[in-house]
């Protein structure tokens, strides 16, 4: 009972943490500044990552779903198999995921690091708020760089499936390209994109939420490190379940 | 309700509590303005607390809190924010932004809080870093500056806005007895150039005798002995005693 208790406690602490993160981004002033500092670490640093992700794991997809399609003479189909797979799931989802890695550590680690270290502290006494100084420009530096970098992801795991399907079959380029968008459709493409902004604010919200609120000194970096990449990365498995069947229900088309 | 004196900081029947544990136990106690008070006591006697409830980072759970002639309990956002650029605090660790370079450390307040135009603001910038010997150092991150640097850093941003009141949690720790010395040189200066109220909490006795002109000793919570060093030496109180004398 206490452990259900103590959940019910975390989800309501981290909603109002969340809902106040939202109104404060529609809320001026616009740290714009701030919010471009923070695009640029959370885009740039991480495009390495998602794209070599992206190319290895585009690669991989093609070698084992090939032998299946070859089997029952449906190669032409793994173009389109691979575009539909990354553009509807794969690309957001591990996106998504290594994401929530890459930035939500950084962000847990460094927000509990300010506040271990009386910077948060510091910058309130300069009568600046800080979780509108901190918090809001990292959540909406997240929830604009996730879509930017999936689509990254997913053109970096074509490009990994069309080097694998060239050394099988030895396919060109614009073979490949109008197999794969042949059957693709804006649906499959915009919504499932777009989902990732949920993914980002729930990244940067959640990451925030740890560092900020810690107050367990340098053992509180570690900590909030850690759960805001379990956290976020369960929560974002779990949105994803729910932003799928809105999906579903908003074009029905798509549900192949 | 008004405050019963021209002090620029006045406690009056202060009380913190963290759980169970009473930090601050009725506390009253009143700084004038250009005087400098030091904060004595054992660690975890709520010296740091009493701090952060002027700069109202923590609220107390009960009591009035005078900050020039203003009671800020209850205040709202806007108000403390008002209260707040009358003061500037200098942090333990220095507490600057790891993320910034030094004159972005203290052009933060600066052009967040004043009107002051770029070449202004750069001016100021140049002079507080030249007073606390940081001059040529502006373009550096914190992580680059040694202990006394940092600390000096940490005083330039403090005094950057020219406050009423400058609080110091204890700005000697770390240091050695000449860099010590230097902050206290520094501390005593803007108390003289610009009649600023200093309120450090220190535990450097030596410091103590060298800038206060009154010292305040407390112990769980309580003010057990409140005056200047002499007449706290001769206080009957133990801990007073002990702390004074040692």
């Amino acid at each position: 009972m206490r452990w259900f208790g103590r959940a019910f406690e975390f989800v309501g602490r981290l909603g109002l943490f969340a809902g106040r993160a939202l109104i404060d981004a529609l809320r001026p002033p616009f740290e714009l500044v701030q919010i471009s500092r923070q695009l640029a670490d959370v885009g740039n640093r991480s495009m390495g990552l998602i794209v070599v992700s992206g190319f290895a794991l585009g690669a991989v997809m093609t070698l084992h779903t090939r032998s299946t399609l070859v089997t029952f003479g449906a190669a032409a189909m793994i173009p389109a198999v691979q575009a539909v797979s990354f553009f509807v799931e794969i690309g957001p989802l591990v996106a998504g995921l290594l994401l929530a890695g890459r930035v939500g550590s950084g962000i847990g680690a460094v927000l509990a690091n300010m506040r271990a270290s009386e910077q948060i502290d510091a910058i309130e006494s300069l009568s600046i708020d800080s979780f509108k100084f901190l918090v809001v420009p990292r959540v909406i530096a997240c929830v604009i760089a996730l879509p930017l970098l999936t689509l990254c992801m997913d053109f970096a795991g074509l490009s990994g499936g069309f080097l694998s399907e060239v050394v099988a079959s030895h396919i060109s380029p614009e073979l490949y390209l109008y197999r794969a968008f042949e059957n693709l459709q804006w649906a499959n493409f915009i919504a499932p994109t777009l989902k990732t902004t949920v993914f980002g604010f729930i990244i940067g919200s959640v990451s925030s939420y740890f560092g900020y609120t810690t107050d367990k000194g340098a053992k509180g970096v570690g900590e909030a490190a850690t759960n805001s990449v379990v956290i976020s990365s369960l929560l974002i498995i779990l949105a994803d379940v729910l932003l799928i069947k809105c999906i579903f229900f908003l074009f029905p088309d798509t549900a192949i | 309700m008004s405050s019963s004196s021209s002090a620029a900081v006045e406690f009056k029947s202060v009380t913190k509590a963290f759980g169970d544990k009473r930090v601050l136990n009725n506390l009253s106690f009143q700084v004038e303005q250009g005087q400098v008070l030091c904060l004595l006591g054992r660690s975890g006697t709520g010296k740091s607390v009493t701090l952060k409830i002027i700069m109202a980072l923590m609220r107390p759970d009960s009591g009035e809190v005078w900050i020039d002639q203003e009671n800020i309990i209850g205040l709202g956002e806007s108000g403390l924010s008002k209260t707040r650029k009358k003061l500037g605090y200098l942090f333990q660790d220095a507490a600057l932004f790891d993320s910034l370079t030094l004159y972005e450390n203290l052009a933060l307040p600066l052009t967040r809080l004043t009107e002051k135009s770029k070449s202004e603001i750069d001016d100021k910038i140049h002079l507080v870093l030249s007073d606390v010997g940081l001059g040529p150092d502006g373009a550096k991150y914190p992580s680059e500056l040694s202990g006394g640097m940092r600390k000096r850093a940490g005083l330039a941003r403090a005094l950057v806005l020219e406050p009423k009141i400058l609080l110091a949690d204890e700005p000697s720790s770390g240091l050695d007895r000449i860099t010590a010395s230097e902050i206290d040189e520094l501390l005593m200066r803007s108390k003289k150039e610009h009649g600023t109220a200093l309120i450090v909490v220190t535990h450097d006795i030596h410091g103590a005798r060298r800038i206060a002109d009154r010292v305040a000793v407390l112990d769980k919570g309580d003010l057990v002995a409140f005056g200047t060093v002499d007449e706290v030496a001769r206080s009957e109180n133990d801990v007073a005693h002990r702390l004074i004398t040692e």
